[in-house]
């Protein structure tokens, strides 16, 4: 092995091709985005050299801002959501169902191979006060409350938008910290249970430093894909009503290939990309910090 | 085996890599000239919105009557994309150098103007006079375009419409309503409507547009024909008190809940199905939709039963209510790089027919002239044809001088106006501030 390793020529070789695949994947396109972002125009005005005068906009623009803020809420609440329904359905699993729980791993997993555009769908129609009245506000109607227009306030669709995206992943969070739960040797838990722990002091004192590793991986999952979120935004509510839930994936999207502003929207790239650096970053340093305790 | 790094291994590993960027980069700058149809083209391709069904199905009846043989050397091709991702497709096959022979201009004329700077866009009043065929045009479907369009022809007129207030004349009659002919007219019948338990309008919220061309309706009326230009200029702001006093007037009409609930959720099939199954009463809407009145299948309240007005007065205002906004409908562009004979073939042939197909097929009026007489549809189709051969001048909707960006903004945030998520200043505000940029 260490023969292998210790070979240049043979380390150029393994790695070389996985190393080319990534530097032409990631790392051009990066380097790329941020040429752009020191350009004004488009691909048919042509470009031309801005300087820095993207980067002052960035800091100026009120809507990027409001993008900036709305991801960040967003990457929060549904992270812990994510991670919290997971882990209380693993847990479920684990201790409550045991063997009995494959059927029911099953059917809170099956949303997470639903196309997200069908999730998008489903809750519109579960979510609509026109033009038909949907199943919720029907629900409302029949305990003597009155429709909401859901979709209609940016508040109301934030929080629809949470629970949909809550209800699409969580069976992928159970699954995850399953693997980690039953990782935990029955014999760690049965002496806890002589020493006399039991319920919520099993885990907490117990369970969670145990599933603490998978714990983080599972928030360092979320965390990136959540502050990463388009899709789902743009089947539910494409952002609106007004700007009210537009990402700052969305917003450089509509910047670069609908106002045809390629330089401004690499900028808006290059702040969520700075982002993800940063968050992770901090995930991994928590996380480390916590691994060696453990 | 083991190997000194020695200068060799590195230059080889390096070259190599270097080698394969380059590779890399080239194929790039292939990919973005593109083959596309910047040679003669082996189609006549025409992407189209999927919203709008009337020129793909005027087009393909033309293919296949009088414009056969030019169908027959260059056949037409129809290809859609939802008119919300119209200007991303747009804008990225023009980057690729591909854009088809025919395409729906984009959503706000500014888009075109760009294409038509980087020749992307023929000439069409040079193309059709060279052709012979300029004077098909109606002069009035020419006048608007160079208004749009920098003084260009840069689209043909597939559609020429008049935009103005489509009515339940049953309704009306039942609720002892006449044609309002003021704003406060307007507002009243409203109020009666919905006492009534009627919805008053129609309108959909996701396209935004239907909303915001009221709060232009009030401006045109209010501060007269100029409103709109004025903001084009630099000589008004959206910002100022009587602009912001519009939106006002549109935001308290959905204040009152006159647009139904959840405007926000409707879109342009399910607003025109509202008032055409008779559950609303009024409908701001181009003449474009008297296809949809004159198709028996969508009209269940019959087209004897849809009455046009134009949009109200406003009292002490400076416009006047023979004024109308006109526009081209769904404008469509004609590729320059591809312009070839055949393509000129067809243009000629469209040139020439176009008019009497689209309006005895469809009942819809174009900017081409109807060289075989068609009888109207119905009452309503002849009273709007009456009305654009007696209308003197035309008025500017909301977004007609607006960058995409500003059109995006208040097109997007025209829902939460009428829904009273946001104030009318902070609409304006937004709108304003888009335009600035």
């Amino acid at each position: 092995m260490h023969r292998v390793l210790g070979d240049r020529r043979a380390v150029a070789i393994l790695l070389g091709p996985a190393l080319l695949v990534y530097t032409l994947v990631m790392l051009v396109p990066i380097g790329w985005s941020l040429g752009y972002s020191f350009t004004k125009g488009n691909s048919i005005t042509g470009f031309s050299w801005a300087g820095l005068a993207n980067f002052q906009r960035l800091a100026d623009d009120p809507a990027v801002h409001d993008a900036l803020w709305f991801t960040v809420k967003y990457a929060a609440v549904v992270t812990v959501g994510q991670v919290a329904a997971g882990y209380a359905l693993a847990l479920l699993y684990t201790f409550y169902l045991k063997k009995a729980s494959a059927l029911v791993r099953t059917l809170v997993f099956f949303p997470v191979v639903l196309p997200t555009v069908a999730v998008g769908l489903l809750f519109q129609k579960l979510f609509q006060v026109a033009p038909q009245t949907g199943p919720v506000n029907s629900l409302l109607e029949l305990v003597g409350l009155h429709s909401v227009d859901w979709f209609g306030s940016a508040g109301s669709s934030f929080w629809v938008l949470i629970l949909m995206d809550v209800w699409r992943s969580m069976g992928f969070y159970a699954v995850l910290l399953f693997a980690g739960l039953v990782d935990i040797p029955d014999e760690v838990l049965e002496s806890a249970r002589l020493d006399g722990a039991s319920g919520l002091r099993l885990i907490r004192h117990i369970v969670l430093p145990l599933s603490f590793p998978v714990l983080m991986s599972s928030a360092i999952f979320s965390i990136n894909g959540t502050l990463k979120v388009f899709d789902s935004i743009v089947a539910l509510t494409n952002g609106g009503p007004g700007n009210g839930t537009t990402p700052l994936t969305l917003s450089m999207f509509q910047t670069s290939f609908t106002y045809g502003e390629y330089g401004y929207g690499s900028t808006i790239a290059v702040l969520l990309t700075v982002l993800c650096l940063l968050v992770t970053l901090v995930v991994f340093r928590v996380s480390r910090r916590d691994l060696t305790k453990g | 085996m083991t190997i000194n790094p020695t200068r060799t291994g590195r230059t080889r590993l390096v070259g190599f890599t270097a080698a394969a960027a380059a590779v890399v980069l080239l194929a790039t700058a292939c990919g973005s000239s593109g083959t596309g149809a910047s040679a003669s083209p082996k189609n006549f391709d025409y992407l189209s919105v999927t919203e709008n069904t009337t020129i793909k199905k005027t087009l393909t009846t033309l293919s296949t009557t009088s414009c056969t043989d030019q169908n027959k050397a260059l056949p037409l091709k129809v290809d859609t994309v939802p008119q919300s991702g119209l200007d991303q497709k747009l804008q990225l096959l023009a980057g690729q150098n591909a854009l088809p022979v025919q395409f729906a201009a984009g959503n706000a004329p500014a888009l075109t103007t760009q294409l038509f700077g980087a020749g992307n866009v023929a000439n069409l009043e040079d193309e059709l006079t060279k052709l012979g065929v300029f004077d098909q045009l109606q002069p009035a479907a020419v006048s608007t375009i160079k208004a749009l369009y920098q003084n260009k022809l840069a689209v043909l007129p597939y559609e020429y419409n008049i935009e103005g207030i489509f009515y339940n004349k049953k309704v009306f009659e039942a609720n002892g309503i006449s044609v309002p002919k003021t704003w406060d007219e307007l507002v009243a019948a409203a109020a009666k409507l919905q006492g009534a338990g009627v919805q008053p309008f129609a309108a959909s919220g996701q396209q935004g547009w239907p909303l915001t061309r009221m709060v232009s309706g009030y401006l045109y009326r209010s501060l007269g024909p100029g409103a709109m230009s004025a903001i084009a200029n630099g000589t008004a702001k959206l910002t100022d008190p009587e602009y912001v006093k519009a939106a006002q007037q549109v935001a308290e009409l959905g204040k009152k809940g006159y647009f139904g609930q959840g405007v926000g959720s409707i879109d342009y099939d399910t607003a025109m199905n509202q008032f055409l199954g008779g559950k609303a009463a009024m409908f701001y809407m181009g003449s474009w939709a008297l296809a949809n009145i004159a198709d028996a299948k969508q009209d269940t309240l019959g087209a004897e039963n849809v009455g046009f007005m134009p949009f109200p007065a406003v009292a002490g205002g400076k416009g006047s209510i023979d004024q109308y906004p006109s526009n081209v409908g769904l404008p469509v562009a004609v590729n320059a790089k591809s312009f070839d004979a055949k393509t000129g073939d067809w243009v000629k042939c469209i040139a020439q027919n176009y008019g009497s197909v689209a309006l005895k097929d469809q009942g819809t009026i174009s900017g081409f002239k109807v060289n075989t007489p068609v009888d109207n549809a119905n009452a309503v189709t002849g009273q709007i044809r009456d009305t654009i051969g007696a209308s003197k001048e035309s008025v500017l909707w909301f977004e007609a001088l607006f960058s995409t960006k500003a059109t995006t903004v208040s097109q997007q945030n025209a829902a939460p106006l009428a829904t009273g998520a946001i104030s009318p200043e902070k609409f304006m505000q937004l709108v304003q501030d888009a335009l600035a940029q």
